[in-house]
């Protein structure tokens, strides 16, 4: 294998690596869009997703979309339940309070299926039977390759509802001014509900597809979710676009890293990116810079 | 200022807690605890779970200043615990330096990260602090894990001795504790003290109204960087005691868990107080144990309580505790005689404008919201600035006062060119503001408000509490609110409101005043006594520059006007003048307008 194959072959885990960050900045830049909040339990909609298709196909053995589709109706579900059990309470106060909440849910989450399954991390299947195919001398996974499709499907659905149907518009007007959304007779409260439940099926749909990668474990979703704040951040805070490039850089630079400098700090590079990125350009690579106003 | 002398004492208006039954209660109780091992036999694991609780009392007083005053979320609150107990592990084991170098050493680094995280990343604030703060957490994590060399990795570092304090031993159990109680006790006073400094009322400023404490005169990144680095310390004093305590620190003791697990033990007990916080951080050590048959799901029930602390508790334990208080409590009165009236120390000599706009030009993307005024504002004079909604008004005054750096052109104040200056520097400079939609800070007192305003520096007032305390009441006089002292603002009527925000501007001695609609919303009366306020506030010598849409209130105080328009002046003079001007009667009323007049 020669130099080049080495790094494309970087690059491309990468890529699918920050393709998840990317997805599950997606469900986080939704939330910050629609409450002004930052939903620490975003992560643990991944952990719980996983678990959800680990549940239906390894414990009950149902078919693998069966499963598929009856973890992401569990994951809707769940989001109903988030937003009147976290968020709807604190809706009206200010965002501290609101932060400290999901942190509480994620503590609940976490030690709730650590209850139920244990410690032990889990195996889970791949969608496709096949392990994966080369080119060039390049080895292309094909969960990766699924990863990376879905991500595109992901953002090319998202980009539809927002820019061209009616609830897109709704959930837009909601999240830039909600007294005014609410004067012109927009239902907030269930435009933020649907925020949530399409974040939580967004997380849990990341969780099913990094499940095979990672192994399924309490865990997962943490380290996740956090790499996934660094993308919004590096890509502008509440930024859709800037939540993709963003996932997709962190992966990057963490996949060159893992490869070339150390693999036990593998994970503190993305945060040392994260860093740079706040002393350098606070505002992320698409974000304005906005001041509050008197 | 010559006049001093003849002033009486006033009386009392103490925001200090007096000592009463309650705290001498309190006093006898906290002197109680650490006597119990002594008196009775106690095994070493409650001993251990005392230990613990003292020590993390102590980073959980940080908590309080950052979280609880400041109002800024610290998520690394045990990495800073763990740099001071991994100081004094790696100091006397690895390194062989004495106990109290490395404690101080502890603190030092402590205080260093806390100070360069925070230089980093407070000007940011909010969920970027939060997101920093985690990612350290996560780092320091990672290299206490991994960097073995020097860490000894997961295994932990062992075998760390106790010191000895003026040649006694503190390495018994029981004469160790009470000499972190001793420590704990003494964080307990200063974090209690705080409040009520300059410092603290700084601090509690930014919390309630970041804006507003940094238009008023407060240097609120140094305000927010000394509480961070403060929260770090303190961190670091618990973390080197816990390490000498225990003997023993491993990188679990450290990790993100517990940096929540302090959150939460401030928040349980009541951010807003170090008492609340002790309490918080004894009833989540004790919780455990008492939970014991709960087993797996213990965790899971601490979640839930987190969730159900921030819907049902907002201040805690020891917020409830002080409601129930306060409503038995009757509030304390000042008597009138004891004011000074209000003094202005302006130079009336100076004939040079006070105010002046060059060109001046503030752009947001394609929209020109002011495009290249010029102003001049002769001093003490009352200057209206006044023109249809959207003409550019209140951005002109957030430009004044440096909320937004101008796209082009100058501001000078008194000859100065203050262009580039943050807004507490104009603050200190002498210019006062008062905002459209008011901008107090709810929950301090009225008079608390007053004395943030009085803080700014440069304010010729003598140093020390009493002189400011006293040029607030002076203010508060001033404008008729001076009853009003104790009362915690956002229980005020809207009116009294808008007067408590001038007496804030007022008690620091502003030669320039900038009101940003001081007449909306107020009723006939209100807006006569107003007029009248702006009029005496004229016969003192301030100048005052006012945005307003009551034209009878401008007609009345107002000695010049200036029409903006898009963003550009289109008329200037003395009332009659301007508004007999074609143009100006054309912008508000419309092109055809003066054929119908």
């Amino acid at each position: 294998m020669d130099n080049l194959a080495i790094n494309l072959q970087i690059l491309f885990s990468g890529l699918a690596v920050g393709a998840i960050y990317s997805l599950v900045a997606l469900g986080f830049v939704l939330i910050i869009r629609a409450t002004n909040v930052v939903n620490f339990a975003q992560g643990d909609f991944a952990m719980l997703g996983a678990f959800a298709m680990m549940t239906m196909l390894t414990i009950l053995k149902l078919p693998y979309w069966l499963s598929f589709l009856l973890s992401l109706a569990v994951m809707t579900v769940f989001g109903v339940i988030f937003n009147y059990g976290v968020y709807y309470p604190l809706r009206n106060r200010s965002f501290l309070p609101v932060i400290i909440s999901t942190l509480g849910a994620s503590i609940f989450l976490q030690n709730t299926v650590l209850a139920v399954y244990g410690p032990q991390p889990q195996p889970l299947e791949k969608v496709f039977k096949t392990s994966g195919f080369e080119i060039g001398g390049v080895f292309l996974d094909s969960q990766y390759l699924v990863i990376l499709a879905v991500t595109v499907v992901a953002v090319a659905f998202q980009y539809f509802l927002f820019e061209h149907t009616l609830l897109g518009k709704k959930l837009q007007a909601t999240s830039q001014d909600k007294d005014m959304a609410r004067l012109l007779g927009i239902p907030v409260a269930w435009m933020i509900a649907i925020t949530f439940i399409y974040s939580a099926t967004l997380g849990g749909l990341a969780g099913i597809l990094i499940g095979p990668v990672l192994f399924v474990s309490i865990g997962m979703g943490s380290i996740i979710a956090l790499k996934a704040f660094s993308a919004t951040i590096i890509g502008g805070f509440g930024d859709v676009t800037g939540a993709i490039v963003g996932g997709l850089l962190l992966g990057v630079v963490e996949s060159f890293a893992g490869a070339y400098i150390s693999v036990p700090y593998k994970d503190a590079f993305g945060f040392l990116l994260l860093f740079i990125f706040l002393l350098i350009r606070p505002q992320g690579i698409f974000g304005e810079k906005i001041s509050e106003k008197a | 200022m010559s006049h001093r002398a003849a002033v009486i004492e006033p009386v009392t208006v103490r925001s200090a807690p007096r000592l009463s039954a309650g705290l001498i209660s309190l006093l006898i109780l906290a002197l109680a605890l650490p006597a119990i091992p002594f008196f009775f036999t106690i095994n070493s694991y409650v001993l251990n779970i005392f230990m613990q609780a003292v020590t993390y009392g102590i980073a959980v007083l940080g908590m309080t200043i950052v979280l609880g005053y400041t109002g800024q979320i610290n998520l690394a609150q045990a990495a800073f615990f763990g740099l001071g107990a991994y100081a004094v592990a790696l100091g006397t084991v690895v390194l062989g330096l004495n106990f109290w170098v490395s404690l101080l050493l502890g603190i030092a680094v402590a205080a260093i990260a806390g100070l360069v995280l925070g230089l980093t990343t407070l000007r940011l604030g909010g969920h970027y602090l939060a997101m920093i703060t985690i990612s350290f957490q996560q780092i320091f994590d990672l290299v206490l894990v991994n960097w073995t060399a020097v860490t000894r990795g997961p295994d932990g570092v062992s075998g760390i001795a106790r010191p000895s304090l003026f040649g006694f031993q503190l390495t018994d159990d029981k004469v160790y504790l009470v000499f972190c109680v001793a420590v704990l006790y003494a964080a307990i006073l200063l974090v209690w003290y705080l409040p009520n400094t300059r410092l603290g009322r700084a601090m509690r400023a930014v919390r309630e109204n970041e804006l507003a404490a940094e238009v008023t005169g407060v240097q609120t990144l140094a305000v927010k960087v000394i509480a961070f680095v403060l929260c770090a310390g303190l961190a670091g004093v618990g973390g080197a005691l816990y390490a000498a305590g225990f003997a023993y620190v491993s990188p679990d003791n450290f990790n993100f868990k517990i940096s929540i697990e302090f959150l939460t033990m401030a928040l349980l007990g009541g951010a807003q107080s170090p008492f609340g916080s002790a309490i918080g951080t004894v009833l989540l050590i004790l919780l455990p144990e008492w939970l014991r048959f709960l087993k797996e799901i213990y965790m899971a029930a601490y979640g839930v309580a987190v969730i159900l602390i921030m819907v049902f508790m907002p201040e805690g334990i020891w917020g409830i505790a002080k409601a129930g208080w306060q409503r038995i409590r009757k509030p304390a009165t000042v008597a009138p005689a004891a004011i000074k009236p209000l003094e202005f120390d302006i130079l009336m000599s100076d004939s040079a404008p006070i105010l002046r706009l060059e060109n001046l030009q503030k752009h947001f993307g394609g929209v020109k919201a002011v495009d290249g005024i010029n102003i001049e504002v002769a001093r003490g004079t009352v200057h209206a600035l006044i023109g249809p909604n959207g003409s550019g008004k209140t951005t002109t005054l957030n430009v004044l006062n440096g909320i937004y750096k101008p796209t082009a052109g100058r501001i000078l104040v008194d000859g100065q060119d203050v262009t580039q200056d943050a807004p507490n520097v104009r603050a200190a400079h002498g210019v006062g503001r008062t905002f459209q939609n008011i901008r107090l800070f709810p929950a301090l007192s009225v008079l608390e408000n007053v004395m943030i305003g009085g803080q700014r520096r440069n304010n010729p007032i003598a140093p020390g509490e009493t002189a400011l305390r006293e040029r607030a009441m002076s203010a508060l006089e001033f404008v008729g609110m001076q009853d009003k002292a104790q009362i915690i603002v956002r229980n005020l009527p809207y009116g009294h409101q808008r007067l408590v925000e001038i007496a804030r501007a007022l008690a620091g001695h502003p030669k320039l005043l900038l009101l940003d609609e001081p007449a909306a919303g107020l009723n006939m009366t209100e807006k006569h006594e107003l007029a009248n306020l702006l009029k005496r506030l004229r016969g003192h010598g301030i100048t005052i520059f006012l945005i307003e849409h009551d034209m009878r209130l401008i007609v009345q105080v107002a000695d010049k006007i200036s029409v903006l328009n898009f963003g550009k002046k289109i008329a200037e003079g003395t009332p009659d003048e301007v508004l007999r001007h074609p143009d100006v009667i054309a912008a508000y009323l419309g092109e055809n307008a003066h054929a119908v007049t």
